[in-house]
């Protein structure tokens, strides 16, 4: 995993200047990942694909993490950050619960995220993450940041990575509330498969992860190789 | 112990350990993307009793609206709130700080803080860092000295007028105060007025939308109207877009993940 993402950045960096000019870091190593809120339940769900621009290196590259037993955060943009963020962002969940003596709820995590990115203002973390949860009174919890830490946090649904346009149009359309934990896996599996299809950033198999308040269903989708 | 974790924890201010990598990222053509912005119609105006501030409650990355419902009059004190326009981070963040700045202030003076001191907090905070933090504001509140109304730019350089408007859409916003706005109007004429004019800006500029907030500051009352005007509300669905269950294929299930806490004999999790 750790030459994975070191890889990424010597490529990053050592890229012939033609073939990466006008492309964006955020679009350097392709990513989708959305999460929605169910009825007592939320889902959260990312593709699997690790590109160099055009081409793709990994098609197990892991995004999201489960940060805590009902807590998961995707992590969508360049890779190599998403590795340092998720390390330095699991070593700050480790503290809090050793100083807190109780486990971080999600709420508390986003904020936490958000002012590690903050800190960045002038040299951000090239990622775009999403927080999706239940906390301790088993609400659904999701929320979604900008690179510098900007929290949104909508009810229904939270999109990020190359493929957010077309996720919002699938989301925008399928998603509806109340749903229970297996028809949320429905909704979200489809728009995570037909947003993935329409862009070529992203996809290669998708993982989908649905936050009950009896436990964790993760399942890896069936999806185009393409 | 102490010490170890308090190097590991974050000192005040900004880190800058990042931007040499990233510009070295941006040397070799590869693009630094932006921070979400608020393309935003954000107005406030003096009555007779106090100010009201109002706002849209779009946000938008690029042409994309990436939240349809946010929030841009932001808590400062409980006698004063904030709109804001610009960088979504900055104006979040910034008043965040100022807001517990002046919470400490007044613990420590035992009285609650006037409006010009957040002003010069807020501007002095923006002047300090010469425009990289681009938060553009209004400030409005009232204190022992009566209603104010600021507004605040990127810069540090502020302004007091009785009636203001800014974001994209505040042209199409000023143009309903500089044609129906005059001195001490009441209560409910004033409300209706910032209600129009930000709805100006929602219908007539591409970066505002959605529903109108509005916050109106008297002496020693505070009114929050989240969604004061929604005329943009969805429609309910037709049809609806549920799968059977079973149509996604998936591989055999596999065990979900183990989460990233340490393993602990304690049981902490109650």
């Amino acid at each position: 995993m750790k030459l994975r993402a070191e890889l990424a950045i010597k490529c990053a960096t050592h890229e012939s200047q033609t073939e990466s000019r006008n492309h964006s870091i955020m679009q350097y190593n392709g990513s989708a990942i959305v999460a929605m809120v169910g009825k007592n339940c939320v889902a959260i769900a990312a593709d699997k694909r690790l590109g160099q621009q055009a081409l793709t290196v990994d098609m197990d590259f892991e995004k999201v993490f489960r940060m805590t037993d009902r807590t998961f955060i995707g992590l969508s943009g360049l890779a190599a950050d998403v590795k340092t963020v998720h390390d330095t962002l699991r070593m700050r969940v480790n503290l809090y619960k050793h100083r807190e003596e109780r486990v971080i709820e999600p709420k508390t995590m986003a904020h936490l995220v958000s002012h590690m990115l903050y800190e960045r203002r002038f040299g951000p973390y090239y990622i775009e993450p999403i927080i999706a949860g239940l906390d301790k009174d088993n609400k659904p919890y999701i929320c979604a940041t900008d690179l510098i830490g900007c929290l949104s946090l909508p009810e229904d649904f939270v999109v990020t990575g190359t493929a957010s346009d077309n996720l919002f149009g699938m989301c925008e359309s399928l998603w509806e509330p109340e749903l229970e934990p297996e028809d949320l896996f429905e909704t979200i599996s489809q728009a995570l498969l037909n947003a993935v299809d329409r862009d070529a950033m992203s996809g290669w198999g998708a993982v989908v992860h649905i936050i009950t308040p009896d436990g964790v269903i993760t399942r890896d989708i069936k999806g185009r190789m393409d | 112990m102490q010490l170890q974790t308090e190097q590991l924890q974050s000192a005040a201010g900004f880190k800058f350990d990042n931007v040499k990598r990233n510009q070295l990222l941006a040397d070799k053509g590869l693009k630094l993307s932006t921070a979400k912005k608020t393309g935003t119609t954000i107005v406030g105006l003096v009555f007779k009793d106090g100010v009201v501030l109002g706002a849209d409650t779009r946000a938008t990355s690029g042409p994309i609206v990436a939240d349809k419902n946010c929030e841009k009059i932001h808590y400062l004190a409980p006698n004063m709130y904030c709109c804001g326009a610009g960088t979504a981070a900055d104006t979040e963040f910034t008043t965040n700080m100022v807001s517990s700045q002046i919470a400490l202030h007044s613990l420590d003076t035992g009285r609650e803080a006037r409006v010009v001191t957040a002003m010069t907090m807020l501007k002095q905070h923006l002047f300090r860092h010469q425009g990289y933090i681009g938060a553009s504001l209004i400030l409005g509140g009232y204190d022992v000295t009566g209603p104010h109304l600021f507004s605040i730019h990127p810069h540090g350089s502020t302004d007091k007028l009785p009636y203001l408007t800014d974001g994209s859409g505040s042209l199409a916003a000023m143009s309903m105060f500089e044609s129906r706005w005059r001195p001490s109007m009441s209560r409910e004429e004033a409300i209706e007025l910032v209600k129009d004019a930000i709805e100006a800006g929602i219908f007539n500029d591409m970066g505002s939308g959605s529903n109108v907030d509005v916050c109106v500051i008297t002496q020693g009352n505070v009114e929050y109207l989240r969604g004061y005007s929604r005329p943009n509300q969805r429609v309910e669905k037709e049809q609806s877009y549920t799968f059977a269950r079973g149509t996604t294929e998936y591989y055999v299930p596999r065990a979900a993940p183990q989460p990233a806490e340490v393993a602990s004999a304690m049981d902490t999790s109650a």
